[in-house]
């Protein structure tokens, strides 16, 4: 029962490693490849602060085996500002809107925020709130992270039709 | 929370998985999407010497009529369920209960193949399988066989799945067109389990009720197909007098534990109120 070899894309990145196949996705992307933005709150899939991407969706990352996760697509936190290295629009918007206080849930409520505009570029506040039902905030009352998700839909749909024409 | 060691293995295809689970034995389990069995396995309650992944199993994600029904491969995802334009057109009941399943990072990878064999009396689909009287098809060392949802469970955790053998599909007649349908939940949160939740399919026809299936979630140990409750509906307008009849004699079967969720006395009656709203909500929705 070795280390298993691993490889996916992270962020963009090919990166590859050893490790037992019971490692928790969650704990590669911390440990062995120091993404910390991530985060492990409740570690038993109900907070969602360690919520990724992969393969396109949204995942709980404390719920998913290294071992599972090989060969994946992954974005953390660390994958979503721009190019230039300057905040994204939903990351800007959460400043903006006042969608955190002490943090802990935000890299995992922006990257299921990210997702979620994806799939759907102009949720309806009911579908905003549905669409990060599974992530927890202790602070906001989850108001300003509403409404912060929902400046973010507006700002990219702007500049989506602003490129279009 | 660390689980405990284990050796890795992704067949892709059934008979490799089969194959896999006869060469490794009775140490060796199962994953699908792993929202129930990784949680089991972090707290140690589940400790398998060898994890057989099936997410390249590709044979195994399909949703698709086949003659007069409706089948749905082990490997499709609680989101899939919910996207699918067929079950919307044909089957809806799945979708609605699929929504009130945990939450949507969950459903991406959570199965309804994982999510009807694990045995957990919490899980919803089972008691909607039980009331579209579903079969399941198994593939195990001795061939495939398939057995009825409403005689699959037999405790918490204890199904008639053979060591061996994985299920690969559900499988149930395409219900009649304008049939009524509901899952009615009640939980304390998203991503709760239920306090007390039923499923309700029927049809109607010059007003009456000719054929109805009334099963619940979590209030006993095995989701149950609440017969009683569905003959009391049978026949009727579906009237005040009958759903009242259809909740009580729902209530009579219930056997919940008391728990966190409220006790045994207070969980009965929501099963009831379940049956109600259910009932209700699928006269609303059939046509006839």
């Amino acid at each position: 029962m070795g280390k298993m070899h691993v490889k996916m894309t992270v962020n963009g990145k090919q990166v590859e490693g050893l490790a037992e196949p019971r490692t928790l996705l969650i704990h590669f992307l911390r440990e062995d490849l120091n993404l910390t933005g991530p985060h492990i709150g409740c570690d038993t899939s109900h907070c969602g602060a360690c919520t990724v991407d992969m393969n396109g969706m949204s995942v709980k990352s404390c719920t998913v085996f290294v071992a599972q996760a090989n060969g994946a697509e992954v974005t953390t936190i660390e994958g979503i500002a721009n190019a230039d290295g300057t905040l994204h629009a939903i990351q800007a918007a959460f400043a903006e809107h006042h969608g955190l206080q002490c943090g802990f849930c935000t890299p995992g409520m922006i990257t299921r925020a990210h997702r979620l505009l994806q799939a759907n570029p102009s949720p309806t506040e009911e579908e905003i709130r549905y669409g990060i039902s599974g992530n927890l905030c202790r602070c906001t009352g989850y108001q300003n992270i509403v409404k912060a998700i929902q400046a973010a839909a507006t700002t990219l749909n702007t500049a989506a039709k602003e490129a279009a024409e | 929370m660390i689980p405990g060691q284990f050796e890795y293995h992704r067949p892709t295809s059934v008979a490799d998985a089969v194959g896999l689970l006869a060469k490794l034995g009775e140490e060796a389990r199962v994953v699908a999407g792993g929202h129930s069995l990784i949680p089991m396995m972090k707290m140690r309650m589940a400790q398998p010497d060898h994890l057989v992944d099936l997410q390249d199993v590709s044979e195994l994600k399909y949703i698709r009529e086949d003659g007069g029904d409706l089948v749905i491969g082990a490997m499709t995802t609680q989101s899939e369920v919910i996207a699918s334009d067929l079950l919307a057109q044909k089957c809806p009941v799945l979708a609605e209960a699929a929504l009130q399943i945990a939450d949507p990072q969950i459903r991406n990878l959570g199965t309804l193949g994982g999510n009807v064999a694990n045995g957990d009396p919490g899980n919803d689909m089972p008691a909607v399988m039980q009331a579209l009287d579903a079969r399941y098809d198994l593939a195990g060392p001795n061939g495939t066989r398939q057995v009825s949802a409403r005689e699959f469970y037999e405790g918490a955790y204890f199904t008639a799945l053979a060591d061996g053998e994985i299920l690969t599909a559900v499988r149930f007649a395409t219900p009649a067109a304008g049939h009524g349908w509901c899952y009615a939940k009640q939980k304390r949160k998203i991503g709760d389990y239920a306090t007390a939740a039923a499923a309700v399919i029927l049809t109607l026809s010059g007003g009456k009720c000719t054929a109805a299936s009334v099963t619940l979630t979590n209030v006993a140990s095995t989701p149950l197909h609440a017969e009683a409750a569905s003959n009391a509906l049978v026949g009727t307008a579906l009237d005040a007098a009958a759903i009242d009849k259809a909740a009580a004699e729902a209530m009579a079967v219930a056997d919940p534990a008391s728990d966190g969720r409220g006790p045994a006395e207070f969980r009965t009656r929501v099963a009831g109120v379940m049956v109600r709203r259910a009932t209700e909500a699928a006269r609303e929705r059939a046509a006839g």
